[in-house]
């Protein structure tokens, strides 16, 4: 908390939830460490470690990957990964012929539950307006190059509606177990800005 | 409505200039707003909708030139008030407090 004790004068958001979540304690409307609680949850046990794992299982279990495709929310479920921002999940997986993309272009809806709270770069304003525009030209803006003739599949997120992409399992991976698998996976592969590399020679198996 | 919000398709933001190896927060105060956020929420003070719906009122220079969790916190403000929860009045007079040195 005492990052930079009394060496500066606090910027306004910072005096502004303070006096705010004062208030809120003093009128016993929250508790503080409940509020503890939560940034701990997100910022320790909620990340794309979870969605990783749901890509890993489809990779490796082709049935699950059906499950996962018709009705993502509740296959998303069986590995126990539920709840708020994340009721209403569509997966949609990338081939040889389409490659997936999501944003949010009002505002920031993001799978929390497989992916944690997301980067700064997709609630601001520079992603938003142009994915859906120029989504080939914002792929190279994080290195991804998608073949001409590779359709590009930019899907809008809203407050009911969440996205995650199942990216291709690159080569080199055959035999593979999940939790070596699921290492592969990037946040940037499931949001689709990126995809799953081919692993170096000398990694796992 | 159309607001500055709806970004989708809008010219001249510039480059995305994605942070490598980004942490989840990048100050203490963004990390008190969402924790205030979510247990705002969960204790019934407003909805997901509401919340949304503050942040798509914010004046647009303010929504374009605010960071992801100014907007945050601007919501929590506009709706603790309007639900008659924390008032302005109050609001302002602990920031008075605060920024004197008062704890």
């Amino acid at each position: 908390m005492a990052e930079h004790a009394h060496t500066q004068p606090p910027s306004d958001p910072e005096l502004r939830i303070k006096a705010l979540e004062s208030l809120l304690v003093e009128k016993r409307l929250i508790d503080p460490a409940a509020v503890d609680a939560i940034i701990e949850t997100y910022e320790t046990k909620i990340g794309p470690r979870n969605g990783a794992k749901v890509v890993a299982r489809a990779w490796a279990d082709p049935d699950y990957k059906v499950r996962l495709l018709a009705d993502g929310t509740k296959a998303i479920a069986e590995l126990g990964f539920t709840g708020v921002q994340g009721e209403d999940m569509v997966v949609v997986e990338n081939t040889d012929e389409v490659h997936n993309v999501v944003v949010c272009t009002l505002c920031s809806c993001y799978p929390w539950p497989t992916l944690g709270l997301p980067p700064v770069w997709y609630k601001a304003a520079p992603y938003r307006a142009r994915v859906v525009s120029d989504p080939r030209g914002v792929l190279l803006e994080f290195g991804t190059r998608v073949s001409d003739d590779v359709e590009v599949r930019v899907w809008d997120s809203n407050a009911e509606l969440r996205y995650l992409v199942l990216p291709q399992r690159p080569e080199g991976t055959e035999g593979w177990t999940e939790e070596q698998l699921a290492e592969l996976v990037t946040r940037d592969a499931m949001i689709g800005t990126a995809v799953v590399a081919p692993p170096a020679k000398g990694d796992a198996s | 409505m159309n607001g500055v919000h709806d970004l989708g398709g809008m010219h001249g933001f510039g480059p995305i200039n994605p942070e490598p190896n980004e942490p989840v927060f990048h100050h203490d105060w963004e990390r008190r707003v969402f924790g205030v956020m979510i247990a705002t929420f969960g204790g019934g003070h407003y909805n997901v909708d509401q919340f949304r719906h503050a942040i798509e009122r914010m004046g647009a220079v303010e929504y374009l030139t605010g960071s992801y969790y100014e907007h945050w916190l601007a919501a929590l403000e506009t709706l603790l008030a309007e639900h008659g929860v924390i008032s302005h009045q109050d609001l302002a007079a602990r920031l008075e407090q605060l920024r004197s040195g008062g704890h």
